[in-house]
């Protein structure tokens, strides 16, 4: 089946206000009238929630977190982006479009990375309202930081925790809601089921992880932004609670996962230690602004202590291959070369696997208390991992799995496949293409909750009859008993494996044949494996405690279980792209000198997978991609 | 306001400043036993012909106890219950003694006022030696000079008022730096040093006090 | 290295809990402490007993959701720094360790180390916020100046990570600190200052009916709170209190 994206036509400057103003809207005194269930609570959720609070309807927000503070939007460091062209370096809205689409290797619609790059403004604008204390020069302006992927200077940053005041400013925007009647916050829940009524989304089933009860909510949209899945890799950077749980469920009623390979690897990440480790820690791009990423010249090097190894005798070889850029080359290309001179053998620390990023010559440039100003807490934290002090000695670096470009499919509205079903930030496909520049992703998930979704979902209720559908509903009883037989076979497979070592062993496979580097054999062997492992799962598997109450082992294995469907989607995907683009590497489509080669004749598209169930190959539906405005090119760095 | 967590304790930093300040006076005019009989004896008579006022004195720093207690063991038990079940294992880093036996501190001090009051005031607790048996001085004036000598001779009694200047210290030495603090006036720089100040203000006043016994006991000062 | 541990464990919000022993084996000293506590649960589940419940997420120190009290402090001995950020080097061989859950009437356990701590959304709730909607046309964020340490400030006190350390290391169980740091952060802002009475005053009353204790300026929180948020945004909050009388 061909997609269509319901892309707004004609000149694309205008395309967003034309759209904006051709949408149906819903009258203010009907609006509480409707209800909308928000899943997740992150930037894309909890904007999404605050602001659709403030326009009047009546909203339910779910997150499994303890609080709608904590999504794992939290933990973003480097900044936001923003078009504001304050410093006069050439910036627009166009050029932060064009740097999108270049970013994601035209992989992205047109229309969708206009609007985000329109309303970047507004976000910094809204942010500042609620109380952000962003960055700020000694003028009072605020400050901007330069960041990967872009040669102009437009991200915004609150110290090296961005992520954690956007976040806590839509948190507040929230809290605010919930006070004036409009928000009811349900935490520690987690989504099980969507339930689908006549093809529409009416709501969902969901699991109170402090009881164990099992429970359904009826809404007239539902809209999930549930982040997203590299959790798939067992090791990565997002929080240990992070799934595709949510967008699997989806999945599994007939929304389309789309692009699915185009899995984020970042490459300032601080290298694992051992077995024992459970998540990587990554550690802001925004440290390649003053860090050089070196490598010894000759592999006997690698063992020996820095101060041995004369300046003659380091390869800094960002700078040698992309001179323009250097180190603030884009991510994947940052990852794939460290990987590369890591495979070349020339890797340090333990296993070999990473690479030097030092400050010495921006601590020789400018002092070290105005690195420490700079990269303060990011050094601190380095420390406090790796017990060893950056300034120094080099920080060590090794790329790991940070953010899914892939996600649910979904049109312009921000509506899947599955009418009523909306999709937010990172669990959509829609913006950054094949791979995502930094400080993109705060501005996506805001840009879908502030200043999307309030809009579009109007559009979307104006045809809906409110309350029609509601938990009186026969479906939402099957649904719930669809969620409990799950539970139930769950807890009585006692097997002799824990669900850690399945996820540990899944994450293996996954890294190391769907990973950084992908090729048709190690595709096939991962499809093979993934199967394998899962029924071992379904028959082996120990999840010890009940259903009732608190059970984190149980919580873990329904996340592990999805993981083990979605990432055969995710291979199969990768498989069938014969090309590389962004995130996406396969070492079969490259240059002479290693870098990625696009086939845009026969892969400038959407795939998005229907699943057909356990076992069975998802069928492929495309989207055709049209680049308009930006012409189609080979992206280059050097 | 006498609802709210910040407003209560407004009211102890309030009443314990001008208790503070009350101590400090009295504190100074304990000191004119330094001078001999003819200082504290002066300076009682004073007292007593201001009459009327310091009627209405002892009334306001009554009320100002009152409410410094009434606060402060409300306070308390509210703060008992936030935490109904204890650690096993607690390790406190930043606090002070003076700071967690705040409540026991202070119910020591009021016990030691209404003694205090007895001894000197009422004359209830050793008559034998109070001002209203002992002859008048040679200006006819109340001998509280002999009084506080010879009570201060008995090393028990010394021992009670030095005890009770020890909790005092304590207290002060919390105290005086909190209502500083809940009076906003600190900041992340001044905080330190008026911890530091708050400390040495309460021992001063601690020495000062105790120094009357001390000497007394000594023989510094005598009849 | 090998350590023995002493975990509370509790079966529900109103079963009764109690010190288990653990033995914990092999442990890097590389492990975070978490980790640490994965093996001990893996070891525990190949034995048939249900793991030690505790909550965790992002493992970076930044979502504020893990903590618990070890060894007598919230977060255990390294200062300024999340249980999930501390790391088994600093302990020593054959240590032992209590491990329990912040304890406070406003927290009730949920299961072994897990407590519910919606009493601080609750405070938040109450005027944690500036009352700015969601719009277009809400003004060009350049047009208010805001000075460099006044920025400085306000970031200072909005680093807090809600993790509650803070209250479970009060004597009094106050959560005095987090309030305060969301009144200070945004009483010095030009956006917050609005609404600054009003905010202190809810807020405050708010953490009061939650059943927190009051703050008597022991300044344990500050001693315990992994962001290092200074006491001094308490006695901001203190002076917004009196301008909000007056």
């Amino acid at each position: 089946m061909i997609l269509d994206g319901k892309c707004p036509t004609g000149p694309i400057e205008n395309s967003w206000d034309k759209y904006r103003f051709e949408m149906k809207l819903v009258n203010p005194s009907n609006k509480r009238k409707y209800k909308v269930l928000m899943v997740g609570t992150g930037l894309a959720g909890g904007a999404g929630a605050a602001t659709m609070g403030e326009l009047g309807y009546n909203v339910e927000a779910f997150c499994y977190q303890d609080s709608a503070r904590r999504a794992h939007s939290i933990a973003a460091q480097g900044g936001i982006n923003a078009a504001k062209n304050y410093h006069n370096d050439g910036d627009s809205v166009r050029r932060l479009f064009y740097d999108t689409i270049k970013g994601g290797d035209f992989r992205a619609r047109e229309a969708d990375v206009w609007r985000l790059s329109q309303v970047s403004n507004n976000i910094i604008d809204q942010c500042v309202a609620q109380g952000v204390p962003f960055a700020r020069e000694y003028s009072g302006l605020l400050a901007n930081r330069s960041f990967g992927g872009a040669q102009v200077s437009r991200t915004f940053y609150a110290r090296g925790q961005t992520g954690q005041q956007l976040l806590l400013g839509a948190y507040q925007a929230l809290s605010r809601q919930v006070k004036a009647g409009t928000v009811k916050l349900h935490p520690r829940t987690e989504m099980l089921d969507v339930v689908v009524v006549d093809g529409v989304a009416k709501g969902i089933t969901v699991r109170n992880l402090a009881t164990g009860e099992i429970e359904s909510h009826w809404g007239d949209a539902v809209v999930l932004a549930t982040g997203g899945y590299v959790n798939v890799f067992y090791l990565s950077t997002n929080a240990m609670g992070c799934s595709v749980t949510a967008a699997w469920k989806a999945c599994e009623k007939g929304a389309y996962m789309a692009n699915p390979c185009y899995t984020q690897i970042h490459p300032t990440c601080i290298p694992q230690h051992g077995d024992q480790q459970s998540k990587l820690t990554l550690m802001s791009e925004s440290l390649r602004n003053d860090g050089r990423c070196w490598v010894p010249k000759k592999a006997e090097d690698c063992e020996k202590p820095i101060s041995e190894i004369p300046e003659e005798n380091r390869d800094y070889y960002l700078e040698r291959k992309y001179p323009s850029f250097g180190n603030l080359a884009p991510r994947d290309i940052a990852s794939r070369a460290a990987k590369e001179q890591c495979d070349d053998g020339r890797g340090v620390g333990p296993g070999k696997r990473g690479v030097y990023l030092d400050y010495q010559t921006a601590i020789d440039r400018v002092g070290q208390p105005v690195i420490q100003e700079r990269y303060g807490n990011l050094f601190d934290m380095y420390e406090k991992i790796t017990d060893e002090n950056a300034y120094k000695q080099p920080m060590r670096i090794y790329p790991a799995p940070h953010y899914a470009m892939g996600g649910l499919w979904v049109d312009y509205n921000c509506m899947s496949n599955i009418p009523g079903m909306f999709v937010l930030g990172e669990a959509n496909f829609s913006v950054h293409g094949a791979n995502r520049l930094g400080a993109s992703a705060l501005m996506q998930g805001l840009s879908d909750g502030y200043f999307v979704i309030p809009y579009t979902i109007g559009n979307y209720l104006a045809g809906v009859k409110p309350g029609e559908v509601t938990d009186e509903h026969a479906e939402f009883k099957k649904s719930r008993e669809e969620v409990t037989a799950r539970i139930d076979k769950l807890v009585n497979i006692k097997g002799n494996r824990s669900v850690a070592s399945f996820h540990r062993a899944l994450g293996k496979i996954m890294w190391e044949n769907v990973g950084m580097a992908r090729s048709k054999d190690s595709l096939t062997e991962a499809l093979q494996e993934i199967p394998k492992l899962r029924d071992e799962f379904w028959q082996n598997v120990n999840v010890t405690g009940g259903k009732v109450g608190r059970n984190g082992q149980l919580e873990d294995a329904g996340r592990v279980a999805d993981f083990f469907e979605f990432a055969q989607v995710l291979a199969t995907d990768a498989l069938h792209r014969e090309e590389s683009c962004g995130g996406h590497f396969r070492v079969e489509h490259q240059t002479d000198d290693g870098e990625a080669t696009r086939n845009d004749e026969n892969f400038c598209y959407v795939a998005a997978w229907e699943y057909k169930g356990v076992g069975k190959a998802p069928e492929l539906h495309k989207e055709p991609l049209k680049f308009e405005n930006i012409k189609l090119a080979v992206r280059s760095y050097k | 306001m006498l609802q709210s967590s910040i407003g209560r304790k407004l009211v102890m930093a309030t009443t314990g400043m001008c208790l503070v300040g009350f101590v400090i006076v009295h504190l100074l005019g304990n000191s004119s036993i330094f001078i001999g009989a003819d200082g504290i004896n002066a300076y009682a008579e004073h007292l007593h012909a201001l009459g009327p006022i310091v009627w209405i004195f002892r009334i306001i720093l009554l009320s100002l106890f009152g409410l410094h207690i009434f606060f402060g063991i409300q306070l308390t038990l509210e703060n008992r219950a936030a935490r109904p079940i204890d650690y096993n294992q607690k390790k406190n880093i930043r606090t002070s003694f003076g700071a967690e036996t705040m409540i026991y501190t202070g119910l020591a001090i009021l016990a030691f006022a209404v003694y205090h009051l007895f001894h000197f005031t009422m004359h209830v607790t050793n008559p034998e030696i109070s001002a209203s048996v002992l002859p008048l001085d040679a200006l006819g004036r109340s001998d509280v000079f002999t009084m506080m000598v010879l009570s201060f001779q008995k090393f028990f009694i010394s021992a009670v008022y030095a005890g009770a200047m020890v909790t005092l210290l304590l207290h002060l030495s919390h105290g005086v730096q909190s209502l500083f603090q809940t009076f906003g006036v600190l900041n992340g720089n001044t905080l330190p040093i008026m911890e530091k100040i708050a400390r040495a203000a309460a021992i001063v006043i601690f020495v000062g006090f105790v120094s009357i016994p001390v000497s007394i006991l000594l023989g510094l000062i005598n009849i | 290295m090998d350590l023995t541990l002493y975990v509370w464990r509790q079966d529900g919000p109103d079963a009764k809990g109690k010190l288990e022993q653990y033995e914990a084996k092999n442990v890097s000293p590389d492990s975070s402490f978490l980790e640490m506590m994965d093996m001990v649960n893996e070891d525990l589940i190949n034995e048939g007993i249900d793991p030690v419940e505790l909550d965790n997420d992002c493992r970076e120190g930044i979502c504020g959701t893990c903590g618990c009290v070890i060894n007598g402090i919230p977060h255990g001995p390294q200062e300024e720094t999340t249980t999930c950020q501390l790391h088994m080097r600093k302990f020593s061989d054959g240590d032992s360790l209590t491990i329990e859950p912040w304890r406070a009437a406003a927290f009730p356990v949920v299961k072994d180390l897990v407590v519910d701590r919606s009493a601080l959304d609750n405070i938040i709730q109450s005027g944690g916020y500036t009352s700015a909607y969601t719009g277009e046309l809400i003004g060009e964020a350049n047009n208010t100046l805001i000075s460099k340490p006044i920025a400085d400030y306000s970031m200072d006190a909005a680093a807090c990570i809600g993790c509650g350390a803070c209250v479970a290391a009060c004597p009094n169980g106050s959560a005095m600190l987090f309030t305060s740091a969301k009144v200070a952060q945004l009483a010095v802002l030009p956006q917050g200052a609005i609404e600054a009475a009003e905010r202190v005053n809810n807020m405050t009353e708010a953490m009061l009916n939650a059943g927190f204790g009051n703050c008597t300026n022991h300044y344990e929180c500050e001693a315990a709170c992994p962001q290092g948020i200074s006491v001094k945004f308490i006695a901001k909050t203190n002076r917004e209190f009196i301008k909000a009388l007056a």
